[in-house]
């Protein structure tokens, strides 16, 4: 006999999860549909086994209680880094498709077993939950946060090494995310994103100087410790200056060779090719799109990597501006309900977990339809629930089981009572 | 972390509004590029994807006088390929290779052709054989950026026998679409050449349409037929000629393969031209889309040179037909009138300047002769006196005034001037040398030798006046408007004492032996020096212009003979053709069928 046990399932979140889900797979079949048959045309039937697979991990993850999570974050953490290590080993690690030349499939023999940085993002945000709860006080200096430092640092390291910098570029998001949610305040979080916001403006010298008198200002408001201050200064100062002013002495070779190093689908010859085929693809849609399977952009070909990074110009081509806001608003909805879980959940653990799980979601989403429109640089980073991979879904619905079992141990909002 | 319920509540409400308007920032980005700049976009994506494959237009069809076919479009295959890069086409090309037969040549053509019209589609086979389009068909799958579409191909049922006049068509060449490009043409269109098809390309050629096809990123073409409607192409305006098809195929059958010459039929009123035919000519059939190498070798390599118009553009001195010119020039003047006889009688030779002047029956002699005698018996005695008597000033301006500098103006390009002095003494001067010539030359110029060179339509045309009542009628071939220049100013009288001489050349004159039963002929005989010897003997360019029915002339014919011998044989011509033109009998229709080559 099978043990009975009521659990409260949160029906709105598993919901617009799998509609999420089947949209995506309905997306990833239309993908497929080319003038000239590739092999994507049968990369649905493997979503969706993987789908199934995602379902049944959820479910395991569903049962799992937050403390058994809690107490798996470390072993997954040390695991997920010790795949991170292997793929770097020459013969363990692959590349696929357009980033042929990132090495983050974990291999063996010829058999790519799947992408452990994905595996990574999960761990992450369970240890990063982990060690934030554990603090008793709230963080006043950076020196009280080396630890998330260090939790996130280390998989990010490695994952830069693939090199892989949209995956590094998601672990950042979420690690100020979590920050922000344990109750770190907003100025310190800015001081400590600081010297990368001096990187990115130091291209214009009225805006970063601007920018700089602003940091300084802060740096008086919030008054952190003399060494802490001093270091933040010297690190903007080094990335404000220096950035640009290494760039300008850079061959263009030099050039092209960092900018593949940091976005490997980018081409130095054809550039921006795949943008603005993806840009023609969403703006030829308009209202209602030119009708599911029937975009001439991604029939011909045109659209790169159509059922993976640009599968939402797909979206955008062949259902209009409706289908892509029908998109956004699932997405929305779902990060609201996350935040409603993270708001309820019972401790510090379960609420750092799901925010981070959801900050991982939204990170992908920004930058991978951002990139679409070419407001975002091409880096390569899936759109949860749509794009053609078997390990982000798996992934995303191991985060959706552990949503479920959070919201059902938490206060209240509980939509659904089912049996199990 | 702090849970208190408060702080939690306010982060919610943060990263809630965050969110919200993060993704609502999402919404108005896609909002942007899929509603606002929704027309940028979808020219965009046109562009991308759809191929405009012109459709080339019919030429319209040249029929003769009676609605019988000259020139018309025949359905032929083109294979074209719609390719992004050289690169593609080049690999295409050698892929091709392998399953058909493409010559370095038309590998080398067809780069070619890309580089000057990248965007329309490259012309690999503008002609192919059934054999190579099934071979094609067959592989279909393996070449999915290659186009084979029905093209109209020029073709000329009258084959060598239209040659003369009909040009050709083919490829535009860089030299035409340099000039032409104001005028639409394009890369890789069909144009006219030569004979009708150049002077009428205006009207002749239709206006290309065009269709789209769907590519994909990499050229193939998905689909046949694109978003966009197709344009269909208009045909081009039918040419209606005044040539009478049936004697023309009479005229290219009388010269065979045999003659070397030209000849021209003309109406003396309207000026129509009823066949004009060079000998030996070309097939215009095989010209169409390229001239195969081999033919183009064998009729430049011929010593009788067949693309050489002999009609239009060869220039031979007119001989004894020229008399008349002298003739008219001398009762123009008052210097003789018909029944005046020279003073010295004809005893074969007429001594001037320390020099025998030879006439032609030598050693044998024509007596004394008045001018109806003299151009009957073509005396050049006579003649050579009657040069004297008019005097040179007046011979040559004379010649002026009867249109011997001139082209004949006939509707055909690249029609040859004919050449005849235009000012004395400057014209000798500059030939000779100052005062190194004498009057010797106008006794050359009175029987159409010396400095004169005329073609075989500018005879005609000269024969046009003397045929009717002084007004010559330019040669036209597709005008409608006739247009006619009174060059002879002599009285009704006078002009009909001039053809009663010509018709005393044909019924007991030099051409006697090529009259015509029943029909009355009027006409000149030539047979002109032309300073060629072979074997010794001086090679004559054999002429004969005339006229029938004497009294209400109905067609003028001149025929010249490049070295044929005496005038008799181009008069013996001539008089078949004018007796097939009068009396048309039903036997030589068939003729027709016999002569596309």
């Amino acid at each position: 006999m099978t043990i009975m046990r009521r659990i409260n399932l949160d029906w709105p979140l598993v919901f617009t999860a799998l509609l999420l889900s089947v949209y995506g797979v309905l997306m990833v079949y239309s993908a497929g549909q080319t003038d000239t048959p590739t092999g994507v045309a049968h990369a649905y039937l493997r979503q969706i086994d993987w789908l199934v697979v995602g379902l049944l991990g959820a479910y395991a993850m569903s049962r799992a209680s937050v403390r058994l999570v809690e107490w798996m974050a470390i072993p997954a953490y040390a695991v997920a880094v010790l795949l991170l290590v292997v793929v770097l080993i020459p013969g363990f690690g692959s590349g696929r498709g357009s980033a042929a030349s990132v090495k983050g499939w974990l291999t063996i023999g010829r058999h790519q077993l799947g992408e452990p940085a994905e595996f990574a993002k999960l761990a992450v945000v369970l240890m990063l939950a982990r060690v934030l709860a554990q603090q008793k006080t709230t963080a006043k200096s950076i020196l009280d946060l080396w630890k998330p430092m260090v939790v996130v640092s280390v998989p990010m390291l490695l994952i830069f090494a693939q090199p892989d910098l949209g995956t590094s570029i998601v672990f950042a998001g979420v690690f100020f995310s979590m920050l922000f949610w344990a109750g770190v305040p907003w100025r310190l979080l800015l001081l400590i994103a600081s010297p990368i916001i001096s990187l990115v403006l130091g291209f214009n010298t009225g805006i970063w100087g601007a920018w700089f008198l602003a940091f300084v200002g802060l740096l008086v408001w919030y008054k952190p410790y003399i060494g802490e201050g001093v270091l933040l200064a010297v690190a903007n100062l080094t990335m404000g200056l220096g950035g640009p002013t290494l760039w300008d002495h850079m061959k263009p070779y030099q050039r092209d060779r960092l900018r593949v190093f940091l976005d490997p689908s980018y081409d130095p010859r054809g550039s921006g090719f795949h943008v603005t085929q993806s840009q023609v693809a969403i703006g030829s849609g308009g209202w209602l799109g030119r009708g599911f399977t029937h975009g001439p952009q991604k029939r011909g070909g045109f659209l790169p990597e159509q059922h993976t990074d640009f599968i939402f110009a797909v979206v955008g081509e062949e259902l209009g501006f409706i289908g892509v806001t029908l998109a956004i608003a699932l997405f929305l909805f779902l990060f609201l309900r996350v935040i409603r879980i993270s708001e309820r959940a019972n401790d510090s653990f379960g609420s750092l977990v799901a925010f981070g799980l959801m900050a991982t979601w939204l990170t992908h989403v920004v930058e991978n339809m951002g990139m679409t429109l070419n407001l975002l640089p091409i880096t390569g980073i899936p759109l949860p629930f749509f794009s053609y991979g078997g390990s982000f879904m798996l992934a995303s619905w191991l985060a959706v089981g552990i949503l479920a079992r959070i919201s059902s141990e938490g206060r209240g909002g509980v939509s659904g009572t089912v049996r199990l | 972390m702090s849970l208190h319920p408060n702080e939690i509540v306010r982060r919610g409400r943060v990263a809630a509004i965050g969110i919200t308007i993060a993704m609502g920032v999402l919404v108005a980005a896609f909002f942007r590029t899929q509603i606002i700049l929704h027309e940028e976009w979808a020219l965009h994506s046109d562009n991308n994807r759809l191929r405009e494959i012109p459709i080339p237009a019919p030429r319209g069809v040249i029929y003769d006088r009676s609605g019988n076919v000259i020139a018309e479009n025949v359905v032929s295959y083109s294979v074209s390929m719609l390719t992004a890069n050289e690169d593609s086409l080049a690999a295409t090309l050698s892929r091709l290779k392998s399953i058909v037969h493409l010559t370095t040549a038309d590998s080398s053509t067809a780069m070619r052709r890309f580089h000057f019209a990248s965007a329309r589609p490259t012309a690999i086979f503008s002609d192919a054989s059934f054999d190579k389009i099934a071979v094609l068909e067959e592989h279909r799958l393996d070449f999915p950026n290659l186009i084979i579409q029905p093209t109209p191909q020029r073709f000329y049922p009258g084959g060598r026998a239209v040659g003369a006049f009909v040009g050709y068509t083919g490829e535009i060449d860089d030299k035409s679409l340099a000039r032409l490009r104001d005028s639409g043409y394009k890369a890789g269109q069909q144009i006219g050449y030569a004979g009708l098809e150049e002077q009428y390309e205006r009207t002749l050629r239709g206006q290309e349409g065009s269709r789209f096809v769907e590519v994909d990123a990499r050229g193939r073409i998905v689909r046949e037929q694109g978003s966009r409607q197709v344009l269909p192409a208009v045909p081009g305006h039918d040419l209606h000629t005044n040539i009478d098809l049936d004697l023309q195929l009479y005229v290219a059958r009388l010269f065979a393969d045999s003659l070397v010459g030209g000849a021209v039929a003309m109406d003396p009123i309207t000026g129509a031209v009823l066949a004009i035919h060079t000998a030996p000519s070309y097939d215009p059939n095989r010209f169409i889309g390229g001239v195969a190498p081999s033919y183009y070798d064998s009729l430049l390599k011929d010593p009788r040179r067949p693309l050489y118009n002999k009609a239009i553009q060869g220039t031979y001195p007119p001989g004894s037909t020229f008399k008349l010119a002298a003739a008219v020039i001398g009762l123009e003047d008052s210097v003789v009138t018909m029944s005046s006889t020279m003073p010295e009688p004809c005893n074969g030779f007429y001594y001037f300047g320390n020099r025998e002047w030879k006439c032609w029956v030598y050693p044998k002699g024509h007596g004394s002769l008045d001018l109806a005698g003299a151009i009957e018996q073509s005396c050049d005695v006579y003649f050579y006196q009657l040069g004297i008597k008019v005097g040179l000033e007046r011979l040559v301006a004379g010649g002026v005034g009867l249109g011997f500098t001139k082209r004949s103006g006939i509707d055909l390009p690249a029609e040859h001037p004919p050449s005849w002095p235009d000012a004395v003494p400057e014209y000798f001067d500059k030939l000779f040398g100052p005062r190194n010539w004498t009057r010797a030359v106008e006794l050359n110029l009175a029987i159409g030798q010396g400095q004169n060179a005329q073609s075989v339509v500018d005879m005609a045309r000269f024969y046009t006046a003397l045929a009717t009542d002084g007004q010559a009628a330019q040669p036209e071939i597709a005008r409608t408007e006739p247009t006619r220049d009174r060059i002879i100013t002599l009285d009704t009288a006078q002009l009909a004492q001039l053809r009663q001489a010509l018709v005393g050349v044909v019924s007991s004159g030099t051409a006697a032996s090529a009259a015509i039963q029943g029909v009355l002929m009027g006409g000149k005989t030539g047979t002109a020096q032309t300073n060629t010897f072979k074997d010794g003997i001086e090679q004559n360019d054999a002429w004969f212009v005339g006229f029938a029915p004497a009294g209400d002339p109905k067609i003028v014919v001149a025929v010249m003979l490049e070295f044929g011998g005496h005038g008799t044989r181009a008069a013996r011509i001539a008089s078949a053709i004018i007796e097939h033109y009068l009396h048309a009998p039903a036997t030589y229709r068939g003729v027709i069928e016999g002569a596309g080559e």
